[in-house]
């Protein structure tokens, strides 16, 4: 039995997610991550079932374990109730711990989302906050987004939001002796300290790569070098 | 009541949703994009039916999108649940109901865990406390806020001023129902009809006189996938997905589409823009969309709420072919007012200005 095997089973969600996999690959077969990416989550939870250390740290570093959208499908559809998507966030988690995430494309990725996510938990008490989403970055949202940004208040006001404001309400501000409550979560259960590993090995990577670190995190963000598509 | 033959079969994917008392938090995404929903939701549920709704400004985000983008462990999800608990606690309450998904996923995920392996809710409570210094209680009853207006689907229906019925040749409806991937594959027995039949939405349709629309794709996820849609080069991912269910429902001529989770109705109303920009294709009649509506849009639709106050504004692809498909007025000068009418401008019309 390896190590990282025996670092992966202290994971609650490997508990969980990770019984007897029979490899029959029905979860293969409903995923729409495998659809898209070159990705098998059969493979990947048969690899962590061989508890093979050499192949497991393979897994940590590859693009992989990065693919997964986390819907769950997999485990409506597990004859033997595994949750493929429990044992990637497993895999994730232990491939930040130990600084692998950076070997890889989709891992580095890692560093946009914990400063734009974690970032507006510890800000404003919410995982997506309006005057952070900005539509340079989502042209998706089309000319609407383009308007609401520039109209804001009166937009939410309209909307029946209480953006910025006292008390309840859509978008509130959220009074700062709760946003310490969270800062102090993070800070007791390991947000903060996988912040901090997150920030030190994509700085280490950014250095090698010859980047800024703003330069890095538009690099992550913005663009994909590598062939990641099934087809 | 005792239950026997089918009847007992359809009683395993039943919930039985208390009728009243309701401690109530807010979704990160519906708050930011559809902020009119939630406002519906506590309209219909307080003002026109008298229910008791509580929502304190002391909650905040349950960390679920975090928690399935990695950025946050399993631990730090749970203590911030455990200290979400705790609030519903100290306000009085025992049911608890969501506006969100992810975290009805979530909220469900670890109360399951807890329940599985003690020890880590005794750890929990014990962050909980040292971190907060809140006492640790679980919810009697966890509700997703779709499940409250299917609890009152007949409610409303009964105060109903219009039905889902198109009013030029009386047929229903075809609607397109998105369930939303976390509401009921993990943990199928916590939803209305579980995976397999999932109810929560045709119960809806049903009850104000649509025609629900079944189709190959119709539990496909939208896309999202977290990271695949917040990391800007990821984003083919979530596009493919909605361009797979479009393709699918295509056939079939939805009037409509009603969706469940907060993520849902965004990408299924975004990229049909984008799809419409990229391949100058629309799913609609007569090249528009396929307008994406919320559960607490529909609702507030039939009750007779101006379109304009249920936020239907914020939708790229335009409602008004719908409304007038049933005959609901509305005003196309007040569609982008401002508060008091005051002149905001508008959004500029996509290259595809009629979507």
């Amino acid at each position: 039995m390896g190590k990282l095997y025996d670092k992966l089973t202290e994971d609650y969600r490997i508990k969980e997610g990770l019984k007897a996999c029979i490899n029959c690959g029905t979860c293969t077969a409903i995923c729409p991550a495998a659809e898209f990416y070159k990705y098998d989550p059969r493979k990947i939870v048969d690899i962590v079932q061989s508890k093979d250390d050499h192949e497991i740290e393979n897994l940590l570093k590859s693009e992989q374990i990065w693919y997964c959208g986390e819907c769950m499908s997999c485990l409506t559809r597990c004859p033997r109730k595994n949750a493929p998507g429990l044992v990637i966030m497993a895999l994730r988690n232990l491939s930040m711990e130990l600084g692998y995430f950076v070997e890889s494309e989709k891992g580095r990725q890692q560093y946009a989302l914990a400063k734009i996510i974690s970032g507006n938990i510890l800000n404003y008490g919410y995982c997506v906050y309006a005057r952070t989403l900005k539509a340079k970055d989502h042209p998706e949202a089309g000319p609407l987004w383009e308007w609401i940004e520039q109209n804001m208040d009166d937009v939410y006001e309209r909307n029946g939001a209480n953006l910025e404001g006292e008390g309840p309400g859509a978008l509130r501000r959220i009074p700062q002796e709760d946003l310490d409550q969270l800062k102090k979560i993070f800070d007791h259960t390991g947000a903060t300290a996988r912040i901090e590993a997150i920030n030190r090995y994509s700085m280490e990577k950014a250095r090698e790569m010859g980047l800024t670190p703003d330069e890095y995190f538009h690099h992550v963000f913005n663009n994909t070098e590598k062939e990641h598509l099934n087809q | 009541m005792i239950y026997q033959g089918k009847q007992k079969i359809w009683s395993d994917y039943q919930k039985e949703i208390p009728d009243d008392h309701y401690f109530y938090v807010r979704s990160c995404i519906r708050q930011n994009l559809f902020p009119a929903s939630e406002k519906t939701f506590l309209d219909i549920t307080r003002n026109k039916l008298g229910k008791d709704f509580f929502e304190t400004e002391h909650h905040t985000t349950c960390g679920g999108i975090a928690y399935h983008c990695d950025t946050i462990p399993q631990e730090t999800s749970m203590t911030i649940i455990a200290r979400q608990f705790a609030l519903m606690h100290k306000y009085g309450y025992e049911n608890y109901v969501c506006s969100c998904i992810t975290s009805f996923g979530l909220y469900t995920e670890t109360l399951e865990t807890w329940h599985e392996f003690p020890e880590l809710e005794a750890k929990i409570k014990d962050n909980l406390w040292k971190t907060c210094k809140l006492e640790f209680a679980k919810p009697k009853y966890l509700a997703h806020a779709s499940d409250i207006i299917y609890k009152y689907r007949n409610l409303i229906a009964a105060q109903a001023k219009y039905k889902l019925i198109n009013k030029k040749t009386g047929q229903p409806l075809r609607v397109v129902e998105h369930i939303g991937c976390h509401y009921g594959k993990m943990f199928p027995s916590k939803s209305v009809g579980g995976a397999e039949y999932p109810y929560v939405l045709a119960g809806m349709i049903e009850a104000w006189g649509g025609e629900v629309i079944d189709y190959p794709e119709r539990r496909h996820c939208c896309g999202y996938g977290f990271r695949q849609y917040h990391i800007r080069s990821n984003r083919g991912y979530s596009l493919s997905n909605t361009h797979k269910k479009f393709e699918s429902m295509e056939p079939y001529k939805p009037d409509m589409i009603i969706t469940n989770c907060p993520g849902c109705p965004y990408f299924l109303d975004r990229w049909q823009y984008v799809i419409s920009e990229m391949e100058g294709k629309t799913y609609g009649e007569n090249g528009h969309g396929i307008p994406v509506f919320t559960y607490e849009e529909v609702a507030g639709l039939v009750m007779g709420y101006n379109p304009w106050d249920l936020g239907l504004q914020m939708h790229q692809v335009g409602v008004e072919p719908l409304l007038e498909k049933i005959g609901i007025p509305y005003d196309p000068k007040e569609k982008y007012k401002g508060p008091g009418g005051k002149d905001i401008g508008r959004p500029e019309l996509p290259t595809c200005g009629c979507l």
